[in-house]
């Protein structure tokens, strides 16, 4: 029986990646330590290797086909549906995010809501996307001439070294709303609501492999997914060297990924289209008419 | 104990010799090929390991909607599995059902690929033996090298050794020449006692090739299957001098998985069975992976599936 004032032991927590929609602890069996923002010990947190990376774009891939096919409206609902369950966990992320980024919880909850907000954002776009993307070109000959944009398939996220929840929310919506799935290296120094987000991934309806989450060095594992031949695009957003960026943006070149450059960016801001139609392909379609 | 040329001798004797065999520890086996599948196998022993598994391959198609033009794909990726790497090597063989044999032997002509084809009312071998006999025949007749039997499981399982003996031994002779593989299908003989049995039972029969599984039984190959089958043609070396060759089939997918069985080969038979003539692997999916990962050693990227032929 426990005394009154004997202290409850802490529960240290190792975290795992979240890959296929599982949690997997790392390849490598490595791990490392996470401090908040005034250098106290928060968490373990495995530490993503290559094979990792691999693994994690395997899923992704296997994931594609069923998350593409889904209605535009189907995706809507499933975002949403994440922005549902991040409400449920507010407190949590907020003191995550208040840790993490070296804030009061007063200061950290707007971003939370930023976040969640943002998810709604752009989950109203999911079926909008189309009509405001897509065209009904007028062309010199008999054919009904349109273009509809379609996912370019897997899609690579340096997410964000500093806002640890806002700026990954804002890299991760715009991919997966069109129906790219992702594989997400998260903020190296501020990695614990990614990581929460990526249980809010398992309970809220997004398949296994759509969003995964490695945490870890994106110097590290970034060569990996740039020069990777089955990753369509890659957002640097992460990659604060600018020589590093320039690398993998050579690397990418490889099999023609769409680049996202990395730039100073204000998460607060309304984000706009362009994240949005940074991973689409626009298919184009001749229909005879009058035949 | 009998000599082996008397233990075939009657019916009697041959129980007598298949239920005295030394029982498998089953937790050992386990362990064993728990302990063999953690081995470490980089850089050049990697590069080495991956093209012999490729040279080991039977591309296999045995599906009912296999078509003479599915058959000719799969010939051409057996002839030249990486389009863009003239260095990848060839595969062992092409598994197809009878029907389809004289396509693949056509689309195959002049490569050295051999022909395997199933036969013996695969994959149940629920028939009467001059069926099995007749189906063995024709393949053989279509220009099959290779022959995969199956064994009737309900004759062995309910200790009808006999009955399987003589099947074996009568599919051997209509076979002729053709290499004979036969299948145990171990996802239905539940123990590993019943493997070892079993593999004893057919390398007396006159098998040149022990085979773990159709592919159509859940669990399929199994290193610790594979493990205890090895050990069977290890001390079927050791009594009679003879070299008989080991299956796998069915559910290895991964240049990793195919590297551990390559281990747990070189450990437990030795190394001369590091040959396409004495170990195989029944499986179709496995090559691009194997591709894939020889690729990533060439070129020190990932590449993706989209580079590779369909399987």
């Amino acid at each position: 029986m426990p005394t009154k004032d004997s202290a409850r032991l802490d529960i240290r927590k190792t975290y795992k990646l979240y890959v296929g929609g599982a949690f997997p602890r790392s390849e490598s069996g490595r791990s490392y330590v996470v401090n908040d923002a005034k250098g106290k010990f928060l968490a373990n947190a495995s530490l993503a290797s290559r094979k990792d990376a691999r693994d994690a774009v395997v899923a992704a891939r296997k994931a594609f086909g069923g998350w593409s096919a889904r209605t535009a409206y189907n995706r809507g609902q499933v975002l949403y549906r994440i922005a549902e369950v991040m409400e449920g966990r507010h407190d949590q992320f907020s003191a995550e995010v208040a840790a993490a980024e070296g804030l009061s919880v007063a200061k950290a909850r707007p971003l939370v809501d930023a976040a969640i907000d943002r998810w709604v954002w752009y989950a109203g776009w999911a079926d909008k996307l189309a009509q405001v993307v897509g065209s009904s070109n007028p062309v010199a000959g008999p054919y009904f001439d349109f273009s509809v944009p379609e996912a370019t398939g897997v899609v690579a996220l340096l997410a964000p070294q500093d806002s640890s929840l806002l700026g990954l929310t804002s890299v991760l919506a715009p991919a997966i709303v069109s129906g790219n799935t992702a594989v997400v290296v998260t903020s190296f120094e501020r990695p614990i609501p990614a990581i929460t987000l990526g249980e809010v991934m398992a309970t809220s309806d997004v398949p296994g492999g759509v969003v995964n989450i490695l945490t870890g060095s994106a110097s590290e594992i970034g060569p990996w997914l740039a020069s990777h031949l089955d990753v369509n695009a890659i957002d640097l957003c992460g990659v604060e060297d600018p020589d590093e960026a320039r690398d993998l943006e050579a690397a990418a070149a490889e099999n023609l990924k769409r680049v996202r450059r990395p730039a100073a960016e204000d998460w607060l801001e309304s984000p706009g289209l362009s994240r949005l139609t940074q991973y689409l392909e626009l298919k184009t379609v001749w229909h005879p008419i009058g035949v | 104990m009998d000599s082996l040329a008397d233990v075939t001798s009657s019916e009697d004797r041959l129980r007598r010799f298949l239920l005295g065999l030394p029982g498998v520890d089953q937790v050992g086996a386990e362990a064993r090929a728990a302990t063999l599948s953690t081995r470490s196998i980089k850089t050049t022993a990697k590069a080495y390991a991956l093209d012999l598994a490729i040279q080991m391959i039977d591309l296999t198609t045995l599906e009912g909607q296999d078509t003479p033009g599915k058959v000719r794909a799969l010939c051409a990726k057996a002839r030249r599995p990486d389009p863009a790497d003239p260095t990848a090597p060839q595969v062992a063989a092409v598994c197809v059902y009878p029907d389809l044999v004289a396509t693949a032997k056509y689309e195959l002509r002049g490569s050295g690929i051999n022909v395997a084809s199933v036969a013996t009312a695969f994959p149940s071998g629920r028939s009467s033996l001059a069926i099995k006999v007749q189906d063995t025949k024709d393949a053989v007749a279509a220009g099959a090298d290779e022959v995969d039997m199956v064994i009737d499981r309900g004759a062995f399982l309910s200790g009808r050794y006999g009955l399987v003996f003589d099947e074996i031994a009568a599919i051997r002779d209509a076979a002729g020449d053709a290499h004979l593989k036969v299948i145990l299908e171990t996802g239905e003989l539940v123990t590993y006692d019943n493997v070892r049995r079993a593999s004893w039972l057919a390398m007396l029969a006159g098998a040149d090739f022990i085979k773990t599984s159709t592919g159509k039984v859940s669990p399929a190959a199994t290193l610790p299957v594979t493990l205890v089958m090895l050990e069977a043609v290890r001390d079927y070396h050791e009594a009679t001098g003879l070299h008989i060759g080991v299956k796998s089939a069915g559910g290895i997918r991964t240049a990793k998985d195919a590297i551990k069985y390559l281990v747990t080969v070189n450990e437990t038979a030795g190394p001369d069975w590091l040959d396409p003539e004495l170990f195989r692997f029944g499986a179709s999916s496995l090559l691009n992976d194997l591709l894939m990962q020889r690729t990533k050693l060439a070129t020190g990227h990932y590449p993706g599936p989209d580079y590779f032929t369909l399987d």
